[in-house]
């Protein structure tokens, strides 16, 4: 039973909520966009990439995904101020999302890039393709079709990460329900009503993914 | 005697230690169509793939109308891979239908052909479709050109890989034992396509296993046997009076009787 006071309690927050659950949306956007853009740097690096550069780039992703999330947001709040670069907590913390989404990403597109048979290289290289086009017509739209799903849960946990940016202070959806809290003690309500806006976000996400899996299929 | 199209000379390509073509040389004329056998192992495929520029190879030259394939060689400054560019170019010479046949997956039959069309010749659009319907229906397949891969019977697929290359026009067709993936009553209509190309005078280098098929078709048979030409001449002497111990032990292991 939802008791009428949790209603009117919920209206009261209204723009406070949507406040949070914005900058939510907007971390995660600007967290996937800038990370997914530098995961495919980083995939290209770890298939096309030469003897010392492979080194370098496999050592950043395995250091990321071996650390926490958490780790990296107080990280790059924390140390960045220690080391003379201001960045406010939002900044910092889609920073540390986005690198944490780039190590991610960059294993997906090594991941997809890897799998397609090297027959099709070798058939676009015998119709007198470079090695740009090859990789522009050929590998580039299978590879995409293969990691698709993969990056579409990527980017659901980087919705969940966003939370962890509460603790360097930003004001997204979990901080906000806290705040609420805090004045009217209904802890259950509230963490249940985050969570079921969570969930619709990813679900959203998950949606948009199998839409767009569809619209790519390859007929057979 | 017909022009000379391909001229090879001490090739030799090694897999580090493992010397895979010992020094080969060939010449195939305009209008020939060669059927290279031998058994697995033997090199056969690798001297295909040099031809190609698929594999890299470590001595000797292959010149396709004069020119020389993959690699400058000059008196002073010695043998200098070309230009990724160049090598594409040259690349374009030559059609190379393959075993897996290799289609792109994620476009149509006339997407497939189309491909090489516009990003290498510069072609068009239309007239790219126009070239790609014409070849596709000359392999049989002008009701499938919207058709995917996917979508089409191994033997299918084939006859689009080959109209694939056909397409480009190139000097010389390389086949890679085209017919050993596939079910044996698919075999037929992908063997009709490479003999209707080759009485229409396309100069062929085959990698087969359909011995029948390169006694039926062939003008030359070579015999390669441990990375060296072990025989060669015109397949009514070479199938029914082998020279060489090695060819005739072949012959009886393959399938030809």
């Amino acid at each position: 039973m939802i008791a009428p006071s949790f209603l009117d309690q919920l209206w009261l927050a209204r723009h406070v909520i949507l406040n949070g659950l914005g900058i939510t949306v907007a971390i995660s956007l600007l967290a996937i966009l800038a990370g997914s853009v530098l995961g495919v740097f980083v995939g290209l690096s770890l298939v096309y990439g030469n003897r010392w550069l492979r080194l370098i780039v496999r050592a950043y992703t395995d250091i990321i995904r071996g650390t926490p999330v958490l780790v990296l947001v107080l990280a790059s709040y924390y140390v960045s101020s220690a080391v003379g670069v201001n960045l406010d907590p939002f900044s910092a913390g889609v920073l540390a999302l986005a690198v944490f989404c780039s190590s991610h990403v960059g294993e997906i597109v090594r991941g997809g890039l890897q799998a397609i048979p090297k027959g099709q290289t070798e058939a676009a290289k015998a119709i007198g393709l470079t090695f740009g086009q090859t990789f522009a017509y050929v590998l580039w739209p299978q590879a995409l079709r293969q990691f698709l799903p993969a990056w579409v849960n990527t980017a659901a946990e980087m919705v969940k990460a966003s939370t962890l940016l509460s603790v360097i202070g930003v004001a997204e959806l979990l901080l906000r329900s806290q705040e609420i809290i805090s004045r009217n003690f209904m802890s259950l309500q509230f963490y249940f009503f985050a969570g079921a806006l969570y969930f619709l976000v990813n679900y959203g996400i998950e949606r948009f993914g199998k839409y767009v899996e569809r619209k790519t299929a390859i007929p057979s | 005697m017909a022009k000379t199209i391909l001229e090879i000379a001490g090739l030799r390509k090694t897999y580090g230690p493992v010397e895979v073509l010992k020094g080969i040389d060939c010449a195939v004329h305009e209008g020939e169509v060669i059927a290279i056998i031998g058994s697995s192992g033997s090199g056969k495929t690798t001297l295909l793939r040099c031809i190609n520029m698929l594999e890299d190879f470590q001595d000797g030259t292959i010149r396709l109308d004069g020119e020389e394939i993959g690699y400058h060689v000059d008196a002073s400054a010695g043998r200098r891979r070309k230009s990724e560019r160049d090598i594409a170019r040259q690349r374009a010479l030559t059609g190379m239908a393959f075993q897996q046949f290799n289609l792109f997956p994620h476009m149509t039959a006339a997407q497939n052909v189309m491909l090489g069309l516009v990003k290498v010749k510069r072609l068009p659009k239309g007239e790219a479709h126009a070239i790609a319907l014409k070849w596709l229906d000359r392999v049989g397949l002008g009701d499938r050109a919207n058709h995917y891969p996917g979508q089409l019977s191994g033997g299918q697929q084939q006859r689009v890989a080959i109209a694939r290359a056909i397409a480009m026009n190139p000097r010389l067709m390389l086949f890679d034992e085209v017919t050993s993936a596939l079910d044996p009553e698919l075999v037929g209509e992908v063997l009709q396509v490479i003999k209707d190309l080759a009485a229409e005078g396309m100069t062929m280098l085959l990698v087969t296993h359909e011995m029948r098929f390169a006694y039926e078709v062939a003008s030359r048979v070579i015999f390669m046997n441990k990375g060296v030409i072990g025989e060669e001449g015109n397949p009514r002497e070479m199938f029914l009076a082998p020279r060489t111990e090695r060819l005739a032990e072949f012959l009886k292991t393959s399938s030809f009787n």
